[in-house]
């Protein structure tokens, strides 16, 4: 049991981690993909770099003080949370499961909606963004995943305890992985209906009839994670308090998806500021 | 107020008054563990406002008829006929200003 998993190894995260570790608290990160800061050419703004340094030099300095100070670091895609009562979540990857009395969730921000028509005026009437939620309502009838990764296969074995027509729709993204469905690479124009969501309009002007669609696109993000456990969004963003905490006891969220200023020094202090009142909470708890 | 348990038998009943909040949910969905506090809040709060909560296991012929597919779900009633509808976890504030 660890006293806080972290997803995500951007600058809030490793921060965060950073906090925790030195308060001597049992700590892991876990990342998967690229992280937003890697892809910034020239970070020109952050204090202590005349010159500036590039986003992946910044990235990477991270994880190594991080794992230098004797945090555990690894890279391993984080497919579901869920959360088994006060100081009790689990975390799966797509090899391993892990237990955690805290989680701070520190992923970047992340799309959660394709841009397709149609998709915004049949959210909740056929078009869902989490299988275990609702896939009951879809009992032996015909739905699609939306996506093209692990999370997408992951949300689609979660519908078939209810249904086994299930298509995977990359919406023209390329699909890597092994799949025991049927998987549709064609890209999406339109979905639609009358009351409730009917049909998919692919880019060859043919058309699929279906009664459910199951948003899941790229790699599961913090959003994604949030939604499903119930914690309180401001539209992408992670709504927290003063101190990263979310509406949920022991769920913290730092960095990009809580909104407000994408920079390195907001994440940075977001991270500590969620590292240190874990600390104090996990204090609060012993009791 | 206390939170008034739904099912077939007196949902009609329940709904055929001025001010009704109706919370779909099912004990196995984490944001509708997050929804019933907030929903809990609005009956002590609110005297005024006829608040139930409907177990979809239990009913789910009537979360079918009002067209659930997503949960949780919360709709609004004026004497009987649905008027507003949140999809998803929703603020307090969100709730009320669909009911005043």
């Amino acid at each position: 049991m660890y006293d806080s998993v972290i997803i995500g190894a951007g600058p809030a995260g490793i921060s965060a981690a950073l906090y925790l570790k030195r308060a001597n608290k049992n700590v892991l990160v876990l990342y998967h993909g690229e992280s937003q800061l890697e892809k910034a050419h020239l970070i020109d703004n952050y204090y202590g770099f005349p010159g500036g340094i590039s986003g992946k030099d910044l990235y990477n300095n991270g994880i190594k003080q991080a794992q230098n100070l004797g945090v555990e670091v690894k890279e391993e895609e984080v497919i579901n949370l869920s959360f088994n009562g006060p100081l009790d979540f689990s975390i799966k990857t797509l090899n391993n499961e892990y237990k955690s009395k805290t989680i701070i969730i520190a992923t970047g921000n992340k799309k959660l909606r394709p841009n397709i028509k149609g998709i915004v005026d049949f959210e909740g009437k056929g078009i869902s963004y989490c299988a275990i939620c609702d896939g009951f309502f879809y009992r032996k009838k015909k739905v699609a995943v939306i996506g093209n990764s692990n999370y997408a296969l992951s949300e689609a074995e979660d519908l078939h305890n209810v249904t086994s027509d299930i298509t995977i729709l990359t919406n023209g993204e390329s699909f890597d992985l092994k799949s025991e469905f049927p998987v549709d690479t064609r890209k999406i124009v339109e979905v639609g209906g009358e009351e409730k969501i009917q049909y998919v309009l692919f880019d060859d002007g043919s058309k699929m009839e279906l009664n459910g669609i199951f948003i899941a696109l790229g790699t599961a993000g913090g959003a994604d994670f949030a939604k499903k456990l119930g914690v309180m969004m401001n539209k992408d963003s992670i709504e927290v308090n003063e101190n990263m905490k979310t509406n949920i006891n022991g769920i913290y969220a730092c960095g990009n998806l809580t909104g407000g200023l994408l920079q390195v020094n907001k994440a940075v202090y977001e991270g500590a500021l969620a590292g240190l009142d874990i600390v104090k909470y996990l204090k609060e708890q012993e009791v | 107020m206390s939170v008034i348990k739904l099912s077939e038998k007196n949902f009609d009943e329940v709904i055929n008054n001025d001010k009704v909040l109706v919370d779909f949910y099912a004990d196995w969905c984490g944001p509708c563990k997050m929804q019933s506090p907030i929903v809990d809040n609005i009956a002590d709060e609110h005297p005024e406002i006829k608040v139930g909560k409907l177990n979809i296991d239990d009913e789910m012929d009537i979360a079918e008829k009002y067209g659930i597919v997503s949960i949780p779900t919360l709709l609004v009633f004026k004497n009987g006929q649905p008027v507003g509808k949140f999809v998803g976890l929703t603020r307090k504030e969100e709730i009320l200003g669909a009911i005043e």
